[in-house]
């Protein structure tokens, strides 16, 4: 996904704006001119100075740099799906990991991944199975990672 | 004499010497494979070195990352795609040799050069790191800011593409790490009530979004082509290697050199000490015509620079805390959370550790030419390993990795969170590097900033009081004014060409 620089210089210079008025809210040291707000506004005006550039820039470039270019992937909707399916996983595994436990949902996970990126259904399973069990022997048995046990609590090894 | 035999203790210790090889085998995989690159090895280890001993930890980082830029050579030679970005300066000339018939020869010069170049880095890096740290004890928060904004504006500058990019990327970088109770007044600054983030962003899933899954992000939305590879026997690796490295021994120490010192600038690393060099060599050459023709010359260079220029980049990270290129701002958080804090007091402190350090380095170099040939002969099953069946399996060790440091998913969101960021930045031009610089050094930046304008009573003459503060307060702005006079030079250019033509 390319975007025209303007575009950039717009939302930096949005966010550096946001940035700037919220520092407003830090508290001031007691007879100093400069305290926590110092630096953010500094990297804020930086932003903002950086921003304009990017902006003049991407307007003078409009005509050989449109405003959005979608990359090759987009016009693939099997791409699309798996950048959806990805980014899914990730913040599924963010909500239900706790609940469902770290091997039910990296079970489902990378299974689901496997055959998205072009596996067999009982190959991906199957990898899915060995790699999930490894990584758990890894990282709860020998590094003690708390991982969540989840629905399996009951039959925790 | 007494520091050195304390640090041989350390690091021939079985369990660190069992991690440095396991650490090697890890990167010699992971820097085979295109797509996955040394700082993804890195990021990808920095999990596990969470619950290691200070030695280990970094004895394994060193082992990986000197195996992995080898092993990058690997797919440059035998399928044109650079394992990692340190391999892309010669990997046509590689393949040229390869299409010659000659694909072991430019792997054997890949590997005995790396081991070369690798020596001559930890070598430099091993003289000059305690002299510099001797030097650098005398340094006050006025010359902290000044060297910190130094190396954050030489990365920008140096970066690929362009300078405007790079910094934006550094001040993202910047405003990351402003994030979290403030050094000053312990006030929480842009929390927005979270409790989480009130210790600032965690490093490591920063360090796993940043450099791990923006990877895996991009090879999903890619168009996947599945890789061919070469089915040719592998001949002998090491015959008439002697024949070559002899002719073209003054490119080795050369090449060795150069990649150490551009090493040690900050924010360039391996893949642009390999681009100089290669360059040089081409430039300095009595045959620059047989260049890209599969003609060794420009290997010798280019391959013994990446590997110096690894140890060269430690130099800045352990005596100043500012690190050389992105594997070392991984390691500087690393040090961080090892309670190490990179800076001149740990040679003093600690010098044992220092020690250790440079130990760790010869030996994952010499390590490197035995490793190096067993991989260059399983080569073809490496290179085979199916990147569709990786991808999945390396995003479940990312999010452990991120929920391991603080137990918590939370890690996971941040990973997500910057993955995205740097996907997003990465396809649109903006470099990636200097945002992490900002990330790392952006505490110490501002520590040193208020400290000094504390000290200095608020005027900014009190940050040229010192004569080396100065010095460096000077070079620092001349930096920054650079990009500028050379773009009024060239509209000025602009302006008088159409009036002299007519």
């Amino acid at each position: 996904m390319r975007f025209n620089d303007s575009v950039f210089g717009l939302i930096l210079i949005a966010f550096a704006i946001a940035e700037i008025a919220y520092t407003r809210t830090f508290p001031r040291l007691h007879g100093q001119d400069y305290g926590p707000d110092l630096f953010p506004i500094m990297i804020g005006a930086g932003l903002l100075l950086f921003g304009g550039i990017l902006i003049i820039r991407g307007w003078t470039q409009r005509a050989t740099q449109p405003m959005l270019v979608v990359g090759d992937w987009a016009h693939d909707r099997k791409n699309v799906a798996n950048v959806v399916i990805l980014l899914g996983s990730i913040v599924f595994y963010i909500v239900f990991s706790t609940w469902l436990g770290f091997i039910p949902t990296a079970l489902l996970i990378q299974s689901v991944l496997l055959v998205r990126l072009g596996s067999g259904l009982i190959t991906s399973v199957i990898i899915a199975t060995i790699s999930t069990m490894v990584i758990h022997t890894l990282f709860a048995k020998l590094l003690l990672v708390p991982l969540p046990w989840g629905l399996l609590l009951p039959v925790a090894w | 004499m007494e520091t050195v035999l304390k640090a041989l203790t350390l690091v021939a210790d079985p369990y660190t010497l069992g991690v440095m090889l396991l650490a090697a085998m890890f990167g010699l995989f992971v820097g085979a494979i295109p797509g996955l690159t040394a700082t993804m090895a890195t990021a990808l280890l920095i999990p596990f070195t969470f619950f290691m001993d200070p030695v280990p930890a970094i004895a394994a980082i060193v082992a990986t990352v000197a195996t992995a830029i080898f092993a990058g050579d690997i797919p440059g030679a035998l399928l044109r795609i650079p394992g990692t970005p340190a391999s892309a300066a010669y990997c046509d000339e590689a393949y040229a040799m390869t299409k010659k018939g000659l694909a072991e020869r430019a792997l054997g010069i890949a590997l005995v050069t790396s081991v070369i170049g690798g020596l001559t880095g930890s070598i430099v890096l091993s003289l000059s790191a305690p002299a510099l740290a001797e030097f650098a004890i005398q340094f006050s928060s006025f010359e902290y800011f000044w060297l910190a904004c130094l190396g954050l504006s030489c990365a920008v500058i140096i970066s690929t593409g362009s300078t405007i990019k790079g910094f934006v990327s550094l001040l993202i970088g910047l405003f990351i790490a402003t994030i979290g109770i403030d050094g000053t007044a312990g006030h929480p600054r842009f929390t927005f009530g979270n409790i989480e983030l009130m210790g600032g962003v965690s490093f490591i899933p920063a360090m796993i979004g940043m450099f791990a899954i923006s990877e895996v992000l991009r090879y999903v939305a890619s168009n996947r082509t599945v890789i061919e590879v070469p089915q040719q026997a592998v001949g002998s690796v090491f015959s008439g290697l002697g024949a070559i490295l002899s002719r073209y021994k003054f490119n080795i120490v050369r090449g060795s050199s150069i990649g150490a010192v551009v090493g040690i600038l900050p924010g360039a690393g391996a893949d642009i000490a390999a681009w100089i060099c290669y360059a040089i060599s081409k430039k300095r050459s009595k045959e620059p015509e047989k260049f890209g023709t599969g003609h060794p010359e420009g290997l010798v260079d280019a391959g013994s620079a990446n590997n110096a220029s690894l140890a060269g980049a430690w130099v800045p990270a352990i005596v100043f805390g500012i690190p050389g290129d992105s594997i070392t701002a991984i390691v500087i958080g690393v040090l961080y959370m090892k309670g190490m804090n990179p800076g001149p007091m740990v040679f003093i402190q600690s010098p044992e550790l220092i020690y250790a350090v440079f130990i760790a380095f010869f030996l994952a170099n010499l390590a490197l030419l035995p490793l190096g040939f067993a991989a260059i002969r399983l080569s073809r099953q490496i290179l085979r390993m199916p990147r569709r069946i990786l991808m999945p399996l390396i995003l479940m060790f990312c999010m452990v990795g991120a929920f391991a440091i603080n137990n918590t998913v939370f890690g996971i969101t941040v990973m997500l969170v910057l993955g995205v960021i740097a996907y997003l930045m990465e396809e649109n031009g903006f470099p990636v590097a200097p945002a992490i610089l900002g990330i790392v050094l952006g505490g110490m930046v501002e520590d040193n900033f208020m400290a000094s304008m504390i000290k200095a009573d608020g005027s900014m003459l009190g940050f040229f009081s010192r004569p080396i503060a100065a010095t460096l307060g000077v070079i620092t702005i001349m930096l920054w004014l650079t990009p500028i006079l050379v773009a009024a030079w060239k509209q000025y250019r602009r302006m008088r060409r159409p009036t002299a033509e007519t």
